[in-house]
């Protein structure tokens, strides 16, 4: 008894002395951030900058506590608020405003916060995936627009993420309002009228992109699903090559990357304002911005750099496909419409 | 009697520190985080209220949330309540091994069990197909996804061994002399149970039955995925509110409802528990209340709740296990295990499975023993403790699981932000979350047999001159063992595979085999895949062996009460 109320008492004390402060950099991200050992190592060399990575949970977890915790940030860096949720962050003022020498590697079209408060690091886009097997043997066209997914024909055949609980089905749902317009008009044909199209010919939404991948969809090689498309990512049928048993294996997934049925999602970074570590986080922007780090994002995060400078690796210049014309959205029009949109679409599409 | 002044100062600071560990990680940072959403700029704004009061899908919300809640806790008992029977009466080969095991579904993360689920009775799963060759049929004669049936279910398959392991583990104890003497008088049937049983084990399946209660209203991952959109619980439409849509006065007004309710079910709980007459007949060793089955129909019986069991709680984990090795290769391979091993991208946040491991064991063996003590205090504050106080002891703790996830993981980070308190990021601050929420099992488990201890053993024990300290040391410890032991494997499991706060809290880079599991489940490709299964099943046999060493260190410490 006495052993065990010893160790409690010395876990407490433990507990109360470890916050001792450290002056490295620490970055705060969510889950799938992931950078290779040698390239960080890089970094600290050059610089003398420890960097320390703080992940917590997913992108719209991350911005909220983020948006909790201005004035006295968890870190001195943020990275991975999406242009989805860029405004929830801005509003808050949680940026400290930096313009990276680097940026003049990076295409304008990434440059959406004209105060620098944030930079752009990568994109991605959401786009359909399909299962090439599925296509090929049943001789059915692979559908090219968003209109042909309410067709009888894929009747059954897609698998959606509730736009509630996920990222990728949050740009999903952007991309039917692009295209189908908002409901104002009561004539006319707008995102919801599609979205009940979509549910009549037997949609499945599930609660996050795992449980669609995995366990919905057909394409992937290990998947359990049979529904032959899914709503992911541009960057997932060469993960599927650069992760397959055998690696002169031909993708078993292909991307749809036709006009207007993808969502581009672009990436930022900024410095937490409350941070003393100003100098170095500065470097860190830029460090993200420079070749050696932009050329390990793809194989590390399946995202794709913006630096134009920056060639992506073989295996996915092999696989992937980069949509020419991907929807986008302003965010000024997606911090006014967001919640509004997502409410509206629970309230019609799933009560 | 005679107290020391310095035994009463050991007592008072002992008996401080559930409250205090309460106070300190629980109602201040979910204090912090409810006044911040209902008060943001001083001003109390009850607009989430009333949201909440007048939008008729939420109290459709709440319905539900309680109706799948009693529904599951009444199926898991009325299953798990003849099993326990088998265990408690009865000796046979294997059994301690079996029970032991039988925690093992507890500990699975819910993507994971929902994708063995899949495996097993999805629409081209291993049952689906064997019924559809057996029969003929050209349909899968199970369509299950996508029901309130395989909610239940998998609530069943969860929190079975809850039920199984508190009530076997009271009953274990108690003399079967009542039993046979009313079987002597011509007792039998479901009178038997309906009179003599029931009855008799009422403080353990109350207290089960109010932890599979909870466990299941507060059900998150389940109703998401193998639910499906269309129904969520109160903790589901939580998360969406203050994630997904950041309205954190409906989310806050939400979380009200949910801990007011639960506060609500525990305080009516904690009275039924009371005014209850328990029958203290003496307790006995659980090895002399076991005999070997006898006749036929005994065989029988135990064999079918045996074969039940093992096909609910072990289908699953085998269809996992079984994938875990297929996955990616044309015949079993261990190619899985191996690939968890390497690193061809270098990554810095790779990390060996051993290391994992590693981690999750230390953070889940603190979580355990700071519970357990903390959870024994508490036992020992609220046993035959009729006092305003203790009344309301007992529900506060069982708070921290009716909580919402994200709203404490919001009041973390927005409370526990100054030093010397400074715990946001730092890696203690997942060994007391999960502690928090492992208290409830230690005492629920607890607590009936603490209570069932006869007062006549404490007068004989003072009239022979022991000390307190000998008393508990001789008499409650031995006593109340088999129980700890089962609240603080309980402990264990919910700390090593425990995902839901784990998600809500900053930490630096030391992942748990969980953590492993969902990054490896957030990528595209057949490798990531198979080693999230892989890593599935490495947590399985992690959580087997210590199941095992957790069990072989009661019998060596207490002998085989």
């Amino acid at each position: 008894m006495r052993k065990i109320f010893l160790l409690v008492a010395f876990s407490l004390i433990l507990v109360i002395s470890v916050n001792a402060q450290n002056d490295a950099l620490t970055l705060v991200t969510h889950d799938s951030f992931a950078i290779s050992e040698a390239v960080l190592e890089q970094f600290s060399q050059d610089t003398g900058i420890q960097i320390e990575i703080l992940r917590v949970g997913d992108a719209g977890i991350l911005v909220n506590q983020s948006v909790l915790s201005a004035g006295n940030p968890l870190g001195d860096v943020l990275f991975g608020v999406d242009n989805t949720f860029l405004t929830r962050a801005l509003n808050a003022d949680l940026f400290v405003p930096y313009q990276s020498p680097n940026l003049e590697f990076v295409n304008e079209e990434f440059l959406l916060d004209p105060e620098h408060r944030v930079t752009p690091i990568d994109y991605g886009d959401v786009c359909l995936n399909y299962d090439v097997g599925y296509f090929a043997e049943s001789g059915l066209a692979v559908p090219t627009s968003l209109e042909q997914l309410t067709e009888p024909d894929y009747n059954g055949l897609l698998a959606v993420q509730n736009p509630a609980t996920s990222s990728p089905g949050l740009a999903f749902l952007l991309a039917t309002i692009a295209v189908f317009g908002d409901e104002d008009d009561p004539d006319g044909y707008g995102y919801l009228d599609y979205w009940q199209e979509l549910m009549a010919n037997d949609v499945y939404i599930s609660d996050g992109w795992t449980d669609a991948y995995y366990g919905q969809f057909s394409g992937s090689a290990g998947s359990e699903g049979d529904r032959p498309l899914v709503v992911s990512y541009a960057s997932s049928p060469p993960a599927e090559v650069y992760f397959a048993e055998d690696a002169n294996a031909n993708a078993p997934t292909a991307a749809i990357t036709a006009e207007n049925t993808c969502f581009r999602q672009v990436e930022f970074a900024g410095i937490l304002s409350g941070t003393d570590n100003l100098e170095a986080a500065q470097q860190w922007i830029d460090f993200m911005l420079s070749p050696v780090f932009q050329a390990d994002m793809p194989l590390n995060m399946f995202v794709f750099p913006v630096n134009s400078t920056v060639e992506v690796p073989e295996v996915f210049a092999e696989n992937m496909t980069i949509p020419d014309l991907p929807v986008t959205m302003d965010i000024d029009e997606i911090d006014a419409n967001r919640e509004r949109w997502i409410q509206t679409w629970t309230e019609t599409i799933l009560r | 009697m005679t107290k020391s002044y310095s035994g009463r100062v050991l007592k008072a600071a002992l008996w401080s520190v559930p409250l205090l560990f309460l106070a300190l990680f629980f109602i201040y940072p979910l204090g912090s985080i409810l006044a911040l959403s209902l008060a943001p700029d001083g001003t109390l704004n009850l607009s989430g209220f009333n949201t909440v009061i007048t939008t008729p899908y939420y109290l459709k919300i709440f319905a539900f949330t309680v109706f799948q809640a009693g529904l599951s806790t009444v199926l898991t008992l009325t299953f798990a309540l003849p099993c326990a029977y088998v265990f408690a009466r009865y000796a046979f080969h294997g059994k301690s091994l079996l029970l032991a095991l039988s925690i093992l579904p507890f500990v699975l993360p819910t993507v994971v069990v929902a994708a063995a689920f899949s495996a097993l009775v999805g629409g081209n799963g291993i049952l689906n197909e064997a019924l559809m060759s057996l029969f003929n049929l050209s349909e899968p004669p199970l369509q299950l996804e996508r029901t309130l049936t395989l909610v239940l279910i998998a609530h069943i398959f969860y929190n079975y061994p809850i039920a199984l392991r508190i009530i076997a583990a009271y009953w274990s104890n108690q003399n079967p002399h009542l039993d046979e003497a009313a079987k002597t008088l011509g007792v039998h049937g479901y009178r038997l149970w309906w009179r003599i049983y029931l009855p008799r084990l009422r403080p353990a399946i109350l207290a089960a039955a109010a932890l599979v209660f909870v466990f299941t209203f507060t059900s998150f991952g389940i109703v998401l995925i193998l639910g499906g959109p269309q129904y969520a619980t109160l903790e589901v439409e939580i998360y969406r509110q203050a994630v997904g849509v950041f309205n954190l006065q409906v989310a806050a007004a939400l979380s009200l409802l949910q801990i007011g309710f639960m506060l609500i079910v525990m305080l009516v709980y904690t009275r039924l528990q009371r005014r209850m007459y328990t029958v203290r007949d003496g307790l006995q060793a659980a090895r002399t209340v076991a005999r070997p089955p006898r006749t036929m129909r005994e065989k029988l019986f135990i064999a079918a709740n045996l074969s039940f069991m093992i096909f609910l709680l072990f289908a699953p984990l085998a269809a996992l296990l079984i994938r875990s090795l297929t996955v990616g290769s044309d015949s079993l391979s261990l190619r899985n295990y191996g690939l968890l091993a390497t690193n061809p991208r270098g990554s810095v946040l790779f990390a060996p499975p051993l290391e994992a491991i590693g981690n999750s064991l230390v953070i889940a063996l603190a979580a355990m023993v700071c519970a357990a003590f903390i959870g024994v205090i508490a036992v020992f504050m609220i046993a035959r403790r009729r006092s305003r106080f203790a009344v309301w002891l007992d529900p506060l703790l069982m708070l921290p699981l009716a909580t919402s996830a994200v709203t404490l993981g919001f009041g973390y980070i927005i409370a526990l932000d100054e030093p010397p308190l400074n715990l946001r990021s730092s890696l203690l601050l997942l060994p007391l979350a999960h502690a928090l929420v492992a208290i409830p099992f230690v005492v629920r488990s607890v607590l009936p047999a603490k209570e069932a201890i006869s007062l006549s053993v404490y007068e004989a024990a003072q009239s022979l001159g022991a000390s307190p300290a000998t008393t508990l040391r001789r008499i409650d410890f031995p006593l109340i063992s088999r129980a700890l032991i089962v609240g603080a494997t309980f402990a264990f499991t919910v700390s090593i595979g425990e995902f839901g706060a784990t998600a809500f809290l900053a930490r630096p880079e030391s992942p748990t085999i969980p953590i492993v599991i969902y990054r490896l489940l957030g990528q595209p490709g057949i490798a990531n895949y198979g080693q999230a299964l892989a890593m599935s099943s490495i947590l399985l046999l992690v959580c087997a062996v210590s199941f095992l060493l957790i069990e072989r260190f009661r019998t060596l410490t207490t002998g085989d009460f």
